[in-house]
């Protein structure tokens, strides 16, 4: 078996000596008799060597696609050599939460770094340190806007069906009540979002580019919700924002999202990052970690976590939220990918994102797919029909290491980044061709 | 040290990206950003020197000894990392075909195999992104038991006064009122306080065991059963597991659901505070409401199912699935016989450097502790006016990451030390030393106290004025 244990048997007797026992039994004499466990259920130990092999064989089971054209909350961008390397550093990966600030530098700096980048990018006033996904930052963001009398929280119905689910759980257990508007041609309708803001919404969440794709008209969306009183809450896409208004310029009160494709691989579904930025007058509403500059006795610019007063280790039941351990390291990865792309580098993955979208859309067309939501703007997502049977046609993909658009709502919800490239999409369409008999 | 805008230079750049090989796509210019974005332009090795400038500025568990009270700072596995990083894991989208993720769902099936043992509970959900995150979903587990059986008014959860600040926050937002109820001189839960709080509006209650003191509570069992004669329900809230993993189990002495930290018991890294993994397990009658999707087996592979009356989702997808196959690593790595060994292992070192401490430091409580142990300065800031504070910040002038400081909050100047079994005895020697020599200079110098730390790259901060006016971002 495998240990990590230094001490040898001797030692740890002689360590026995010292506080007066005899054997390891003795340090669980407290343990009521009846309830203690004397052999536990599960295989023997392995050596390095073969925990290995057994983790490679699983690792084996799984097939990773040589071109993926799905997203639907998990994309697959191009991740720079450096961001691994640097995430991967022991004093990054080992370290706890930053509270002795005298030996956390590194990691306070890191996430100040982070807040200012996510302000930027967003294009609002104040970030929090993260939060566990997109989904969990939505759910919090929204209960960040509960007031006296106003605890309703809309949600479009074009916003991913994850992040719907998880605003309706985080809502149900403190009594919000929440309305799923309903999309029309996959995208939010005023009319329908007119009709249901009453005089108790506290919040309205709305995603751009939503599920479909499709870039909302938020300049037309976020005059109503403000007229209502409600605060108007957008989910983002972070690449899209290197090309595309952000949520500041829009007039949200909060910007929320889910980060990981700054440079986070799709794992099969983590760990992501959750972001939250927001305007100067929300930041103590905030939740979780955030980190502030200030000098130490000598005059020195330093960094500490700030504004405790609203956590949960200070308020207990009474704090804005429960969060505790949040997705530092998640933090610094997206950090050092926005910092190792630049201005310049952000603006061609989001244009290259959108191009290939194009491409793909424009040959699929020639196949006679179309696009459902019309004549919209769309960002690098797009949902069509499916000419042929869509099971099959996946299939088919599969068996050349391609995976396809999503199967949703009877048709196909399709993406592309910047890793699809011309020829990648050629080949996907030349199999579509042949499904289809043309 | 510079931050990563001021070594920003207009036009420098990495170069990532090939130019576009398709036409760009025309948008209507209201679409566009007009603001301008200010990402940090900087060279390759600009950026790599100034992250390891930063990693020089950080403690972790690789660089030195860190008893952080409550938060098990293990050593973190290499191998753990390296199956981490296979791309057969990091490669696969969450989206994809069943068939296509088998191992990975294997990955999910079998680390719940495990745990359900360790845990003695009857299903588990990883969804739960992290400890707090656990204990959210773990209460709603028993709301939705409470209002399935049409029993609103219980709306109570009880929490010890000992309890972590997470306990009451999470079971505020899972919308349940928080009934404090007052610790025993001995640090466990006062039964008669226990006793006099239960009634026909409790939902349940939330215990650490051992508890926040570091003591296994002997009256464990009591504690359970006057909470379920009440008809309510008892959460384990899993921070403490690494005491007594392979010893007992939460799911026999009474719980019916809990979470683990998968960052903190199961050799998972913390990450400068995260990603962790808080999956919650719970005894069958409860399994009905649990997040969806879970994974099961059907003869030789494995499908996702909803269960019945599931509260929904906590989170995208199925929770922080890279920080699970690190914890599955290292359970097949110590198996059977090392769990227990490992939990043992933390309950020696505790008692060893306690032994060591003692007659010069306070124990708050003076007896057999478990895996940590807390200490008392209330005399030492009488007497001399050395708080829990200095010794914590004189800590750092010798590497030592310090000890969890004023918590838990029933003890006073409390110091909260948790060695982990992967310290060996010369390190817990060299440490006891440090620590008694810092004792040592409260009598001699305590002012070099109060100043410390001396030897890091800054003194203690300004917190007060960082609350005061909260500089957030840097300023262009």
């Amino acid at each position: 078996m495998g240990s990590y244990i230094p001490s040898t048997g001797e030692e740890r007797q002689e360590m026995l000596k010292t506080i007066g026992l005899s054997s390891m039994d003795q340090l669980y004499d407290v343990v009521p008799e009846e309830v203690r466990l004397h052999s536990l259920d599960i295989p023997e130990g392995m050596s390095e060597m073969e925990v290995s092999r057994h983790m490679e064989e699983l690792a084996g089971k799984n097939h990773v696609f040589r071109s993926v054209f799905r997203g639907a909350g998990a994309y697959r961008h191009y991740i720079p050599a450096i961001v691994k390397s640097v995430t991967g550093k022991e004093e990054f990966l080992t370290a706890y939460t930053p509270y002795q600030a005298e030996i956390s530098q590194g990691v306070l700096q890191s996430i100040f770094e982070y807040q200012t980048q996510m302000c930027e990018l967003t294009g609002m006033d104040v970030s929090n340190a993260s939060v566990y996904d997109g989904a969990s930052a939505a759910a919090e963001a929204v209960l960040m806007c509960q007031e006296r009398k106003r605890s309703r929280v809309i949600i479009s119905g074009t916003a991913n069906p994850q992040v719907i689910e998880t605003v309706k759980t985080y809502c149900g257990s403190r009594n919000v009540p929440v309305t799923v508007i309903p999309a029309r041609e996959y995208s939010t309708d005023p009319g329908e979002l007119k009709n249901a803001l009453t005089e108790d919404t506290a919040a309205v969440y709305i995603q751009s580019p939503n599920y479909y794709g499709v870039i909302e008209d938020m300049e037309s969306l976020i005059p109503v919700i403000h007229e209502s009183g409600a605060k108007a809450v957008m989910g983002v896409n972070p690449i899209s924002l290197g090309l595309l208004k952000t949520p500041g310029e829009l007039g949200a009160d909060i910007a929320v999202g889910e980060g990981q494709p700054l440079g986070m691989p799709v794992a099969f579904g983590g760990p992501y990052l959750g972001f939250m930025t927001c305007r100067q007058a929300m930041m103590r509403r905030l939740p979780g970690r955030i980190v502030g500059e200030t000098t130490d006795k000598e005059g020195r610019r330093c960094f500490v976590l700030t504004l405790q007063a609203r956590e949960q280790h200070i308020r207990r039941e009474k704090a804005s939220s429960n969060i505790c351990s949040n997705e530092a390291l998640c933090a610094m990865t997206a950090s050092v990918y926005l910092a190792a792309m630049g201005p310049q580098g952000l603006y061609r993955a989001a244009e290259s994102c959108a191009a290939h979208a194009r491409y793909l859309a424009a040959e699929l067309g020639k196949l006679g797919f179309h696009i459902l939501s019309g004549e919209r703007p769309f960002f690098h997502e797009f949902l069509t029909d499916c000419p042929v049977d869509s099971g099959k046609l996946l299939a088919a993909l599969a068996k050349q290491d391609i995976l396809g658009g999503l199967p949703v709502d009877g048709g196909i919800l399709w993406c592309c980044t910047e890793c699809n490239s011309k020829a990648d999409i050629d080949r996907l369409v030349s199999i579509v061709k042949e499904v289809c008999g043309k | 040290m510079k931050l990563l805008f001021e070594r920003s230079r207009k036009g420098r750049q990495c170069c990532i990206l090939p130019p576009c090989d398709v036409e760009t796509a025309a948008f209507d210019e209201s679409l566009l950003r007009k603001a301008p974005l200010h990402l940090p332009e900087i060279s390759e090795v600009d950026l790599g020197r100034h992250y390891t400038e930063l990693a020089k500025q950080t403690h972790g568990v690789n660089d030195g000894f860190y008893p952080l009270g409550s938060c098990t700072m293990k050593y973190n596995p290499r191998i753990d990392e390296e199956a981490a990083a296979l791309p057969g894991f990091t490669g696969i989208h969450p989206l994809q075909e069943p068939e296509s993720v088998q191992g990975a769902m294997e990955v999910l099936y079998e680390t719940e195999q495990l745990l359900k043992e360790i845990t003695g509970m009857d299903a588990m959900t990883f969804q739960p992104a992290a400890g707090a995150h656990g204990e959210y979903t773990g209460l709603l587990l028993i709301r939705s038991y409470h209002l399935h059986n049409g029993n609103k008014e219980r709306n109570k959860i009880i929490v010890p006064d000992s309890a972590h600040g997470t306990n009451p926050a999470s079971a505020s937002m899972a919308g349940f009122e928080v009934i404090s109820v007052k610790s025993d001189e001995n640090g466990g839960v006062d039964l008669d306080a226990l006793r006099a709080a239960v009634g026909p509006d409790t939902a349940g209650l939330m215990l650490t065991n051992p508890n926040t003191v570091g003591l296994f509570d002997p009256n464990i069992l009591k504690i359970t059963e006057i909470v379920h004669q009440a008809g309510g329900l008892c959460y384990y809230d899993g921070a403490n597991l690494n005491a007594v993993m392979g010893h007992v189990r939460p799911g026999d002495l009474g719980f019916d659901c809990v979470h683990l930290n998968l960052h903190k018991t199961f050799a998972a890294p913390h990450g400068g505070g995260g990603p962790g993994s808080g999956p919650v397990g719970c005894k069958e009658f409860l399994t009905q409401f649990m997040p969806a999707p879970l994974v099961k087996k059907e003869e030789d592979h494995f499908e996702f199912f909803v269960p019945e009356n599931s509260m929904g989702r906590v989170k995208s997808f199925y929770g922080n699935f890279l920080v699970v196959v690190k914890a599955l690593t290292y359970i097949r790595t110590l198996g059977k016989e090392g769990i227990p060994e490992a939990s043992a292992g933390a309950v020696l070192n505790a008692n060893y450097l306690m032994k060591k401490l003692s007659g010069v430091y306070d124990m708050a409580f003076d007896t057999l502790c478990m895996h940590e142990f807390v200490m008392t300065l209330q005399r030492q800031a009488h007497e001399k006016g050395v708080t829990a504070m200095d010794v914590a910040k004189r800590l750092l002038d010798f590497g030592i990451h310090p000890p969890t400081m004023y918590f838990p909050l029933i003890v006073h100047e409390a110091l909260m030390v948790e060695p982990t079994e992967t310290e060996s005895p010369e390190t817990l020697d060299e440490a006891a030393g440090i620590f008694l020599k810092i004792m040592e200079e409260a009598d001699t110098d305590p002012e070099s106290l109060h100043q410390a730390p001396h030897s890091c790259p800054i003194g203690r901060p300004d917190e007060v004025t960082a609350a005061r006016k909260p500089v957030l971002r840097y300023q262009f």
